[in-house]
């Protein structure tokens, strides 16, 4: 075996028979995930897989165009009949534990859907270049999610009066697989985890969660950083100050509190954790690089979101910002859903055009044209989406 | 007579089986000691070797750190100096894909290196420390990118209605 796999193995004496290690098993994450081949691989250990805007033009995110970002290594040889789900914390009023049939038979079920984007999505613009992965557009999705509400659970083991935060703990392993260390452990205010819409869900989309998106149990926080929703939880702590695990310090999933300049140092004081996401839309038809004959209209539709808002307004441009026209918007099928938008477009004459979007939220602030606020881990870019169009 | 004539064909026998018996030892000999330098050599069943040893030796075939047109086939990293020390120590915990992503001056993959060592259990990388930033500021050097870059790599195709 470690002349397959061409390096030691630590401790392989320990090593149960029968074991193969992940990197000898399929090597085709596309098969291994569910995952449609267009999906771009970012990052093979911890597995990160974006999708590309094409691919996003379902209304509902189906789970093979649905990106993974994980900051561990996934929980192996899940085993749902003794899954646990611990409800603690100094806030608590009665440490409780549920099975996962309990959870699902003794809480009303709900179904929502709701918008997750990973914190970093669009990461890959930022100069001077921010680290981790490199997202462009595609860690975004809109899918269906059925689960039981967070609050009715925390009501049920009590919540005392000083709760400030809910912070979860999951099963999956830190890169290192030192079982002292989580990968992530991030959270919520009280706000956020008591709202309607927050789930502890088991269902996407009607199906099993995939287990690359947090099987069989996770988080839902639609409109916050995905990282808010939690995959593979077992444990949920209400907390009587802001919760202080894994990636909730320092500069992770946290900006600047005041402005600063590209490339400058933020002291950890300075830095405050990311809420609702900003306001940001996908053109998610036609694909980039479309070529039309002269006099045809093009049509193009997407989709728009803006964090814990609605968006009240989408526009296109064919002239780089100098003029915008308006596109249709739908309403979200519910709250923290992302909206859909079509239009049609003529252009005057042959030649090379851009196409950008920009959609407006309810409190009318539009997406910048341009790369907004730097920050020393790049998140937040909610920069106009355009796709290049050449008449014929 | 005869038996005076036959003592030397005698002696010369017992010379032949002796001499036969030292290349044999010497044989033997080598092999052994060949052995204890490398159990593995006459062994390709290497779950032996994982129940003698917890750091089990690495037998690696050849095409294992193979380099093809400049490119360390394995990872992506492309050949130069400090390539196998980068492969090495900044490979194990996660992939190689995360560092080729990643674009930084000297002093931000120091600092990162810190980080690294301070939460996700990165070892004291000692006199590598230089050569691995050495050559990834010198091979994946930062490029400035401005606010917004134009659209690259357009694939163009004829939209069907």
């Amino acid at each position: 075996m470690t002349a397959l796999l061409g390096t030691e193995i630590v401790l392989g004496a320990s090593m149960p028979k029968g074991y193969t290690p992940l990197a000898l098993q399929d090597p085709d994450p596309f098969k291994m995930f569910g995952k449609d081949p267009q999906m771009v691989v970012l990052n093979s250990k911890p597995w990160n897989m974006e999708a590309q805007a094409h691919l996003l033009d379902d209304k509902i995110t189906p789970a093979k165009f649905m990106f993974i970002r994980n900051n561990g290594l996934i929980p192996e040889n899940i085993d749902i009949d003794k899954w646990n789900l611990t409800i603690d914390g100094e806030s608590v009023q009665e440490e409780k534990t549920y099975s996962l049939s309990e959870l699902k038979s003794k809480f009303k079920r709900y179904s929502y859907q709701l918008t997750l984007e990973c914190g970093g999505n669009g990461r890959s613009e930022f100069d001077p270049p921010a680290k981790g992965n490199q997202w462009t557009i595609g860690a975004v999705s809109s899918a269906v999610w059925t689960g039981v509400r967070l609050r009715d659970v925390l009501e049920d083991a009590g919540i005392k009066s000083d709760a400030v935060y809910i912070g979860y703990h999951a099963a999956d392993s830190h890169l290192s697989r030192d079982p002292e260390k989580e990968p992530i452990s991030r959270g919520a205010p009280m706000a956020k985890a008591l709202q309607d819409e927050t789930l502890l869900a088991f269902e996407m989309n009607g199906e099993d969660i995939p287990l690359a998106n947090g099987y069989p149990l996770r988080l839902v926080a639609g409109g916050w950083p995905a990282s808010v929703s939690g995959k593979w939880i077992n444990r949920i702590s209400i907390r009587n100050k802001v919760h202080d695990g894994t990636k909730m310090t320092g500069t992770a999933y946290r900006v600047p509190c005041n402005p600063v300049a590209p490339g400058e140092k933020v002291k950890d004081e300075d830095m405050c954790i990311i809420e609702s996401m900003p306001v940001k839309s996908l053109i998610t038809y036609p694909k980039t690089g479309a070529k039309i004959a002269e006099g045809k209209k093009l049509k193009i539709r997407g989709h728009a979101w803006a964090g814990e808002l609605e968006v009240s307004k989408m526009e296109f441009s064919i002239d780089f910002g100098a003029t915008w026209q308006n596109c249709s918007l739908e309403k979200p099928a519910n709250r923290l859903a992302w909206q859909h938008f079509a239009s049609s477009i003529s252009f005057p004459k042959k030649g090379y055009y851009e196409v950008w979007a920009r959609a407006t939220d309810a409190q009318g602030r539009a997406q910048p044209m341009l790369l907004p606020g730097w920050n020393p881990k790049g998140y937040l870019n909610n920069a106009c989406h355009r796709i290049a169009v050449k008449v014929v | 007579m005869d038996e005076n004539t036959n003592l030397p064909e005698q002696i010369k026998a017992v010379y032949r089986s002796l001499f036969a018996f030292l290349i044999a030892f010497c044989i033997i000999a080598i092999g052994l000691i060949t052995y204890i330098k490398n159990p593995n050599l006459f062994n390709n069943d290497s779950k032996s070797a994982e129940t003698e040893s917890e750091y089990v030796a690495i037998p690696q075939d050849d095409d294992f750190d193979k380099i093809e047109n400049g490119i360390h086939v394995r990872t992506g990293f492309v050949e130069a100096e400090g390539l196998m020390e980068t492969v090495n120590n900044c490979t194990n915990c996660h992939s190689s894909e995360l560092v080729l992503q990643n674009r930084m001056s000297k002093e931000r993959w120091i600092a990162t290196i810190r980080w690294m060592q301070e939460t996700q259990n990165l070892w004291d990388l000692g006199g590598n420390e230089a050569i691995i930033v050495d050559y990834l500021v010198t091979n994946y050097p930062v490029i400035a990118k401005g606010r917004r870059s134009a659209l690259t790599d357009i694939q163009w195709y004829e939209l069907e209605d």
